[in-house]
C-alpha cells in the first residue's frame, strides 16, 4: 500500500517538473554547452564555426598581457594596470561596471535610507515610484536618456539658453557610465531599502548611549548588519552591467566598446561565431562568480537578522 | 453498530526515527466528550489525525464505527474536525464554506439550503451567512468551523486544541457552549488540548498522553484522584511528592518511610511491593497546617516558608527537612485579622489523611 | 509593583519615543541632504521618461526646441503599418509566451514546494540560471542553438525563447505564494469529503491565482519589452516592436519613436497600477 504511493507520488513529481526541466536543458542549458563547444572551434571564411578544434579564441583574449598601470581621462576616468589586446576590452567593461556600482551605490543608499524611515504609508507610495522605471521598457529608457544628452537634445537647449557651452557627452564613456547607473538604480535602492527596513534602529541609540559617535555608530555597527543587503545590490548592478548592450550601444554610439557589445559584434559585422562564443564564455565566467557571492550575501544577511 | 465510536488498538506512528504515538490503545464510547490531553509533542494530536485520516498508523488498527479503517484516506472517512486555525476558506462565504463538505456529497441544492441554514442557526450565526472569514472575529470563524463540521452529521467530532486561540472569557463561555452543543447533538466529541482544567471541566472521559504513550484514561474525577503514576498526578492539578521506601503494607495502604526516618501512611495506587522505592502524592488542598500537633497520621512539625494570599485560599510553603511542601486551605471564614494567618519561619504541624494520598509505586 | 513608564510591561507594547537628539542641527542638515537627494534622484530617474512624452507632442521634424502642440507623430505612427505589425507581433508573442511560461512556471512551483526529493537542491540552482545569465550571452547561445539543429527563426523560435526566460519568474513568483499557503485549508477541504483533485481545482488553485496573476503579468511584461534575445532570435518577417524601436534609433532619430515610446511608457505603467492593485486586493 505505502509502495503504491509513493510510486503515485513519483509519478506526480515527474509530470509537475518535466515540462520546466525539459525547457530548462533543451533552451538554456544544452545551448550553453553548445556555446562552450563552438568556443573551441576556428571559423570558416564566413565567420561561422569550422574544424578543427583550437584554443586559439582563448589565446588571443589573453594575448599581449603587459602590467602598465596607468590613469587616464578620455571622456572619463580610467585606472588601468593591465594592457592587453583584448584585455583592454575586459578591463574596460570591469572597469566602467566597477565605478557604476559606485556612483549607484553613493546614490541609492541616502535614498534607500530615507524611504526605510519614512511612516508606513508614504514608503508604499516611495517603492510604487521606484518599482515603475523597473517596470518600464529599458530600451525606451536608455532612448529617452539618450534624447535627453543629444547635441541638439533638451539639457543643451536650456544650457543654450543660459549661454553656457554645450555638454558634449554623448559617446563617452562617462555617457555610458550615466546610462548604466540610470539603468541599474532601482536594481541597486531595493535591495537596500529592504535591508533598512528590516534594520533595528534602536541599535544606533545603543551605540550612542555607550559612546560612540555618529562615525563609529555607523561603521561598526550599521555597516556590518546592512552589509550583506548592499552586498547584494552591487552585484545585482556590477553584473547587468558588465554584459551591458543596449546602454553601450545608444549611450556609447558605437565608439566605446565593452564586452557585450564586442560579443553582439562577433555575430553581424565581425563575423566571428568561435571567438564571440569565447568571449561569452568569460563573461559567464564573471557572472557565475558574482552569483555565488550573491547567494554567500544572501545567507550572511539571514545569519545577521 | 459498535458501542465504540473510536477504537485504537495498539497503534504505532513513527516518523522516520521518532516514534510519535507508542503502542497506544484505547476505547472511545458512543456519544461521549471524550479528552486527549497532555503536554506538547505527547502525540495526542497525532492520534487525532491518524483518527481524522490525516496520518496513518505504521502499526495497529483505527476502527471508526468497529470497522478498520484502514489507510483509507481522510475524505472518504465520516469524520469531521475542527481545526486549531479553523481553515476556513478564504475565497468563499461563511454559506460556501459550511455547504462545502454536502456538495463533496452531492446532497441536492435544496436540501443543502436547508441544512445550512440549521447548522448556521445551532451555532446561532445566521446572520452571517454572506460574510468572508476575514471579517469575522475568532469567536465567529470558530463557531463557523464548526457549523462547517457538525453540517454534515458525522459520526465522529474531532477538534484539535479548539479554544487555544481564544481570550479567557470567551474560552469559559466556549467550553459551555460546546458541552451544550454536543448533548444537543448527540454525536461523539474527541478533542485534543494541553489545558488540563479545559478537559477536567468538559470531558466525560480523559486520556493523559505523554512522551507517546497513554499513561491513564479515566473520567475527570478518577485521574484528579487518583492517578495512576506521578507524570499524571503531577500534570493535572497541583500534587506534593515525598519519596521514599515501602516499610509494610495493611490491604489498602501502605507505609513509606520518607528521609529516612519519617513514615506517612497512604492509599495504595499501583504495584507496590515492600521494601521498594515508592512515593506519597498528597494534593495541597488535602493537608492541614495546625498550631500545636494533633492527635492523627502524618503529622509533622514543619517551618513556614512564605505565605501566599490568593484572596479565596491561602497558599503556604512549609518545609519539611529539606523538603518543600505546598499547603492550600480554604479562607471559610471572613475575616481581616492578620493573626489568622502563620507568618514566615514560624513552627506549625501539617497532617493529612491516610485516604487522602496515594502511595505510587516509582 | 510601581508602575514604571520605562519598562515593557507584559502585553503591551511600549512605544519607542525618538529621542529629542533629532532636533539637532547636525541632524537636520543630515535629514535635509538625504530628502535633497532623493527627490534629485527621483528626477533624475522621471526626467527623461517626461521629457520624452513631452517631445513626443512637439511639433518640430529635429532638435529639442518646443514648436507647438502635434498628434502629428501620433497619427503618422497608428497609419504606419510596419510599426502596427511590430505592435500587433509584440503582443502575439507575449500571450502566446505568458501561457506557456504561466503553466510551466506554475507546474514547477508546486513540484518543488510541495514535494521533497533527491536532487531538488541542484535544480533551485538551475532555476536561477536564466536570472543570472546576461541577455546577450542567452541570445547568442539560443541563436547558435537554432542554427546547429536547423530549427528556422520566426515565431516559434521567438516563443519558444520568451517562455524560457520568464518561466523562472513566474516560478519564483508562484512558489513565494505557495510558501505562504496556509496547508490546512487543503486538510480541510479533504476532512470535509474533497479528494485531491477537487481540493486542488476548489481550493488551492483559487488561493493561488493572486499569484498566479502577478507573474503572468510579470511575464507579459518581460516578453513585450524584451529586445536584446528577440534581436538574435527572430527570423524574416517576425520584428518585435523594440527591434523596431532599435532599428529605428540606428537609422536616426525621429519623432515618431518619441511617440512610440510613449505608447509603450503609458502601456508598462498602466501594467504596473494593474498588478499592484491585484495585489492591494489580497491584503
Amino acid at each position: 500500500m505505502i509502495q503504491q504511493i509513493r510510486e503515485r507520488k513519483s509519478l506526480q513529481i515527474l509530470g509537475l517538473m518535466f515540462p520546466g526541466a525539459f525547457w530548462l536543458i533543451v533552451f538554456f542549458a544544452i545551448p550553453l554547452l553548445w556555446v562552450l563547444v563552438i568556443s573551441f572551434l576556428s571559423r570558416d571564411d564566413l565567420g561561422f564555426p569550422a574544424q578543427p578544434f583550437t584554443l586559439d579564441n582563448y589565446g588571443t583574449l589573453v594575448r599581449d598581457i603587459k602590467f602598465n598601470p596607468s590613469i587616464t581621462f578620455d571622456g572619463g576616468l580610467e585606472i588601468r594596470l593591465f594592457d592587453g589586446l583584448y584585455l583592454d576590452l575586459l578591463w574596460r567593461s570591469l572597469w566602467i561596471s566597477f565605478v557604476t556600482t559606485i556612483i549607484t551605490l553613493l546614490i541609492a543608499f541616502p535614498v534607500a535610507l530615507f524611504m526605510a524611515r519614512l511612516p508606513k504609508r508614504w514608503r508604499t507610495i516611495m517603492l510604487f515610484l521606484v518599482m515603475i522605471p523597473f517596470w518600464t521598457n529599458f530600451l525606451v529608457r536608455t532612448y529617452a536618456l539618450l534624447f535627453m544628452f543629444r547635441g541638439n537634445g533638451p539639457i543643451n537647449v536650456v544650457l543654450n539658453g543660459l549661454g553656457v557651452p554645450p555638454l558634449d557627452i554623448l559617446f563617452t564613456p562617462t555617457a555610458v557610465t550615466i546610462g548604466l547607473v540610470y539603468g541599474n538604480l532601482p536594481f541597486m535602492i531595493l535591495p537596500l531599502y529592504t535591508s533598512l527596513e528590516k534594520f533595528d534602529w534602536t541599535m544606533l541609540e545603543a551605540a550612542s548611549d555607550l559612546g560612540a559617535n555618529t562615525f563609529r555608530s555607523f561603521f561598526r555597527v550599521m555597516l556590518p548588519l546592512v552589509g550583506p543587503g548592499l552586498l547584494a545590490g552591487s552585484i545585482l548592478t556590477f553584473v547587468p552591467a558588465v554584459g551591458s548592450y543596449i546602454t553601450v550601444e545608444l549611450m556609447g554610439g558605437g565608439k566605446i566598446n565593452m564586452i557585450g557589445r564586442s560579443i553582439a559584434a562577433q555575430f553581424s559585422d565581425a563575423a566571428n561565431w568561435p571567438f564571440g562564443s569565447a568571449m561569452s564564455m568569460v563573461l559567464m565566467v564573471i557572472v557565475t562568480i558574482a552569483a555565488v557571492l550573491y547567494f554567500r550575501a544572501g545567507r550572511g544577511e539571514r545569519a545577521a537578522v | 453498530m459498535s458501542d465504540f465510536a473510536v477504537e485504537m488498538r495498539n497503534v504505532t506512528k513513527a516518523f522516520g526515527d521518532v516514534v510519535a504515538v507508542d503502542n497506544v490503545s484505547m476505547a472511545i464510547k458512543q456519544k461521549e466528550f471524550f479528552a486527549m490531553l497532555g503536554p506538547s509533542g505527547c502525540g495526542k494530536t497525532t492520534s487525532l489525525r491518524m483518527i481524522a485520516g490525516f496520518e496513518h498508523p505504521t502499526g495497529g488498527e483505527v476502527l471508526i464505527d468497529g470497522k478498520d479503517v484502514g489507510s483509507t484516506p481522510a475524505f472518504q472517512r465520516n469524520v469531521n474536525t475542527v481545526f486549531q486555525s479553523y481553515a476556513l476558506f478564504p475565497h468563499m462565504t461563511v454559506e460556501q464554506n459550511v455547504s462545502f463538505g454536502l456538495e463533496m456529497k452531492r446532497v441536492p441544492a435544496n436540501d443543502i439550503k436547508q441544512r445550512v441554514g440549521q447548522a448556521l442557526d445551532l451555532v446561532r450565526l445566521p446572520q452571517l451567512a454572506k460574510r468572508f472569514p476575514k471579517q469575522m472575529s475568532g469567536g465567529q470563524q470558530q463557531r463557523v468551523a464548526l457549523a462547517r463540521a457538525l453540517v454534515n452529521r458525522p459520526k465522529v467530532l474531532l477538534l484539535d486544541e479548539p479554544l487555544g486561540a481564544l481570550d479567557a472569557k470567551l474560552r469559559k463561555e466556549m467550553q459551555i457552549e460546546l458541552k451544550t452543543l454536543q448533548r444537543e447533538v448527540g454525536i461523539t466529541f474527541i478533542f485534543v488540548t494541553h489545558d488540563q482544567e479545559e478537559a477536567l471541566t468538559m470531558s466525560d472521559r480523559i486520556a493523559v498522553f505523554s512522551k507517546g504513550k497513554v499513561l491513564q484514561v479515566g473520567t475527570p474525577l478518577e485521574i484528579y484522584e487518583r492517578p495512576n503514576c506521578r507524570f499524571v498526578a503531577d500534570f493535572i492539578g497541583e500534587t506534593n511528592f515525598l519519596d521514599g521506601k515501602v516499610s509494610a503494607i495493611n490491604g489498602e495502604f501502605a507505609t513509606v518511610v520518607v528521609a529516612g526516618d519519617k513514615p506517612f501512611v497512604g492509599r495504595v495506587n499501583g504495584d507496590v511491593r515492600v521494601g521498594a522505592d515508592a512515593t506519597i502524592s498528597v494534593r495541597p488542598e488535602k493537608m492541614q497546617l495546625l498550631e500545636k500537633q494533633p492527635a492523627a497520621p502524618n503529622a509533622y512539625e514543619v517551618r513556614v516558608h512564605s505565605i501566599g494570599y490568593v484572596g479565596s485560599d491561602t497558599r503556604v510553603i512549609v518545609e519539611l527537612g529539606t523538603a518543600r511542601l505546598d499547603v492550600w486551605e480554604q479562607n471559610s471564614v471572613s475575616t481581616l485579622d492578620p493573626n489568622y494567618f502563620f507568618r514566615a519561619g514560624e513552627p506549625a504541624w501539617m497532617t493529612f489523611k491516610p485516604e487522602n494520598a496515594l502511595v505510587l509505586a516509582n | 509593583m510601581a508602575s514604571d513608564s520605562s519598562v515593557i510591561l507584559l502585553g503591551e507594547r511600549a512605544e519607542v519615543k525618538p529621542r529629542r537628539k533629532d532636533q539637532r542641527p547636525s541632524a537636520r542638515v543630515g535629514r535635509f541632504a538625504l530628502v535633497t537627494i532623493t527627490l534629485a534622484t527621483f528626477v533624475f530617474l522621471y526626467a527623461p521618461i517626461i521629457i520624452l512624452v513631452i517631445f513626443s507632442f512637439n511639433d518640430a521634424r529635429s532638435g529639442a526646441t518646443w514648436q507647438g502642440f502635434t498628434l502629428e507623430w501620433y497619427q503618422r505612427m497608428f497609419s504606419n503599418p510596419r510599426i502596427l505589425d511590430a505592435a500587433w507581433r509584440s503582443l502575439v508573442i507575449a500571450v502566446l509566451s505568458t501561457i506557456g511560461a504561466v503553466a510551466i512556471g506554475t507546474l514547477l512551483a508546486l513540484a518543488m514546494e510541495r514535494y521533497r526529493f533527491r536532487g531538488q537542491g541542484i535544480w533551485d540552482a538551475l532555476f536561477y540560471m536564466p536570472v543570472i545569465i546576461p541577455e546577450i550571452v542567452a541570445g547568442i547561445s539560443l541563436l547558435l542553438f537554432f542554427a546547429a539543429t536547423g530549427i528556422e527563426r520566426g515565431l516559434f523560435t521567438l516563443v519558444v525563447s520568451h517562455v524560457a526566460f520568464s518561466m523562472p519568474f513566474v516560478f519564483l513568483t508562484v512558489r513565494a505564494r505557495l510558501a505562504d499557503f496556509d496547508l490546512t485549508v487543503e486538510e480541510a477541504a479533504q476532512d470535509l469529503g474533497a479528494n485531491e483533485w477537487t481540493t486542488f481545482w476548489r481550493v488551492t488553485v483559487p488561493l493561488l491565482m493572486p499569484g498566479i496573476i502577478s507573474g503572468a503579468l510579470l511575464a507579459f511584461t518581460l516578453s513585450i519589452d524584451d529586445f536584446v534575445i528577440s534581436f538574435f532570435v527572430n527570423g524574416k518577417g517576425w520584428t518585435t516592436l523594440p527591434i523596431y524601436i532599435w532599428t529605428s534609433i540606428k537609422r536616426g532619430i525621429t519623432p515618431e519613436i518619441n511617440a512610440i515610446s510613449a505608447v509603450l511608457l503609458l502601456f508598462s505603467i498602466v501594467l504596473v497600477i494593474v498588478s499592484q492593485l491585484i495585489q492591494r486586493r489580497e491584503k
